[in-house]
């Protein structure tokens, strides 16, 4: 494991992503190219140009990866490539490159589940230790998975509706904020005051589930009655309001599932673990109930290639192998079934 | 030289070998099925077949559209990547040149097209001049309608190829000055080793992280931005 050089490549959004992982752990590299620009006056990720950037990206950033690791393509021992979830003709543009490089160069091709990345982005930090609970947040996920070793996910609490950081981006355009609204409403959120009464979704006693879409329906309604009033609520005041309602249901349910199934061990993954306010509510949490926490660095809890090859890392020592026939999956479960 | 050759860019799937410049093995289906799938499968069994090692490539040629958006990038990165890893050229051929390859022996003028949804074509004219295809009329989009007069002000033979014929085949059948002929079935489905021989024609393009396939058409959020910002303009 200790030499293991995995390139890792990521397309399954708006970030061209390809990196060099050493023994699963260290990173020799990894490149991102953003295309936050060219969506930005859409107001959101459009599928088709997300796709057109991707190809036109994807070997110049293979190529910096290499470079920025001092590392050649015979020296690789694997190409792990993102497989799901996530827009399938952008995934479809990294699957294609890896199975390219794995044909042409000889190399074992490694399919990794997006999510999988997001928690292994923690292992570059710092070594995993188990059990292991994480709470993944960002534009297109919100889950709570549990681990009792490497490579194996169970995913004991997911969104019903809306992913968290989509509601963040619905709420945002409502408030007239620009994309991405997410980090927007966070800084708001600093100024105002949680003062209006919101609800909150625990959903069923037992349930680790999410739901934030009538979270963001009674936001929603709050401003247009407030307008019918001929009233102008305090942007600040909604978004304070808003993240005040998101941040306690996520740290009450991944707080209660640390309890329940006896883990002392957290970890935030995914973009939205950038977040202030849930970070600042988490850390106080955890100080009081003694669970440590690990957040990693932003830089590797937005979308990068890094995070998929130190998942890929793990399936390499496992024998977890795809084939030629490997696909963009934009529905993949986390928990699949291995055969031994 | 050696070529491997790739199209994805509609239904059709084709792969081709070619070893010392000529052909040494060639896969072609017309399947609704998925090009992700099937075109590496289909590389390694053609290359296989051929003992053909990556390493002994001179240059991958591939069919860079227009076609099926998601088609035309599955060829594309594969072609790119595999080029790029191997440290050859990349050659792209426009995919209606490919189909029209087909069309080499006939005496007149080759229309090769593909459907591109609410009476839109991609297409082009191409001619056929002792071995040398010659490009008579650009690639394009345009109504089929209004690209079949176009064609009939040339008064000469056509030979009409497309994947999509009998999506078109009535309106073909209308104009009675064009004299116009649809080849048989295989005639219709574009060959790897059409691509090929084409690119080894060609000079090898030195960038080849630039290269990316030719859509002749916006993404349509890109269009409709256009658009608007055009209205705001004339405001
Ligand atoms: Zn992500």
């Amino acid at each position: 494991m200790k030499d293991t050089l995995i390139l890792g490549i990521e397309t399954s959004c708006d970030e061209t992503s390809a990196a060099v992982v050493r023994g699963g752990t260290e990173i020799l590299s990894n490149v991102v190219s953003s295309q936050i620009e060219s969506h930005k006056r859409f107001g959101g990720v459009v599928p088709e140009i997300a796709s057109r950037h991707h190809v036109e990206q994807v070997t110049y950033i293979l190529e910096q990866a290499l470079e920025e690791a001092e590392v050649t393509l015979d020296e690789v021992d694997a190409i792990a490539v993102t497989e799901g979830p996530g827009l399938v003709g952008a995934l479809l543009v990294g699957v294609n490159a890896a199975k390219a490089l794995a044909f042409a160069k000889d190399k074992p091709l490694i399919g990794v589940h997006h999510i999988a990345g997001h928690i292994y982005a923690n292992r570059l930090v710092e070594e995993m230790s188990f059990p292991l609970l994480s709470l993944v947040v960002s534009g297109g996920h919100t889950e709570l998975v549990l681990m009792h070793e490497h490579g194996r996910y169970e995913v004991i609490g997911e969104t019903r509706d809306d992913a968290v950081g989509e509601a963040y981006d619905k709420v945002a355009r409502t408030l007239g904020l620009p994309y991405p609204g997410g980090p927007q409403i966070d800084k708001l959120s600093a100024e105002g005051e949680a003062s209006i009464d919101l609800p909150r979704a625990w959903l069923e006693a037992d349930s680790y589930d999410f739901s934030f879409s009538g979270l963001k329906s009674a936001v929603i309604n709050t401003l247009h009655n407030a307008k019918q009033r001929g009233e102008e609520p305090a942007v600040a005041d909604v978004a304070a309001s808003f993240q005040a309602s998101v941040v306690e249901v996520l740290v009450g349910k991944t707080m209660r599932a640390l309890r329940e199934r006896g883990v002392d061990r957290l970890v935030l993954a995914g973009g939205v673990a950038a977040n202030r306010g849930l970070r600042e509510a988490l850390t106080a949490a955890c100080g009081e109930a003694g669970v440590r926490l690990t957040i990693p660095p932003l830089s590797l809890c937005t979308d990068n290639a890094a995070m998929i090859a130190a998942a890929g890392a793990v399936m390499y020592e496992r024998g977890e192998f795809a084939g030629d026939r490997l696909n963009g999956e934009p529905g993949l479960e986390l928990d699949r079934e291995w055969e031994q | 030289m050696n070529v491997l050759a790739i199209d994805t860019s509609t239904f059709t799937m084709s792969v081709a070998v070619f070893r010392d410049g000529l052909p040494a093995g060639e896969l072609t289906t017309h399947l609704k099925k998925n090009h992700s799938l099937r075109l590496m499968p289909a590389i390694r069994a053609v290359m296989a077949e051929a003992d053909m090692k990556p390493e002994e490539l001179d240059r991958i040629a591939v069919a860079e559209g227009p076609g099926s958006y998601t088609g035309v990038r599955i060829g594309v990165t594969t072609a790119k990547t595999m080029a790029w890893s191997l440290n050859i050229p990349v050659v792209g051929v426009s995919s209606l040149e490919a189909l029209a390859a087909n069309g080499r022996h006939f005496e007149g003028l080759v229309c090769p097209f593909f459907d591109a949804r609410r009476g839109q074509v991609f297409t082009g004219l191409y001619r056929f001049e002792d071995g040398e295809t010659v490009r008579v009329e650009e690639d394009r989009l345009v109504m089929f309608e209004e690209w079949l007069e176009t064609v009939e002000r040339c008064g000469e033979p056509v030979l009409f190829l497309s994947p999509d014929l009998a999506k078109h085949e009535g309106a073909l059948g209308e104009r009675s000055s064009l004299r116009a002929g649809t080849g048989a079935p295989v005639d219709h489905l574009t060959r790897a080793s059409g691509i090929a021989s084409a690119a080894m024609k060609k000079a090898a393009d030195e960038a080849i992280h630039l290269f990316s396939p030719n859509y002749l058409r916006l993404a349509e959020a890109e269009a409709k931005w256009r658009e608007a910002q055009k209205e705001k303009d004339g405001r």
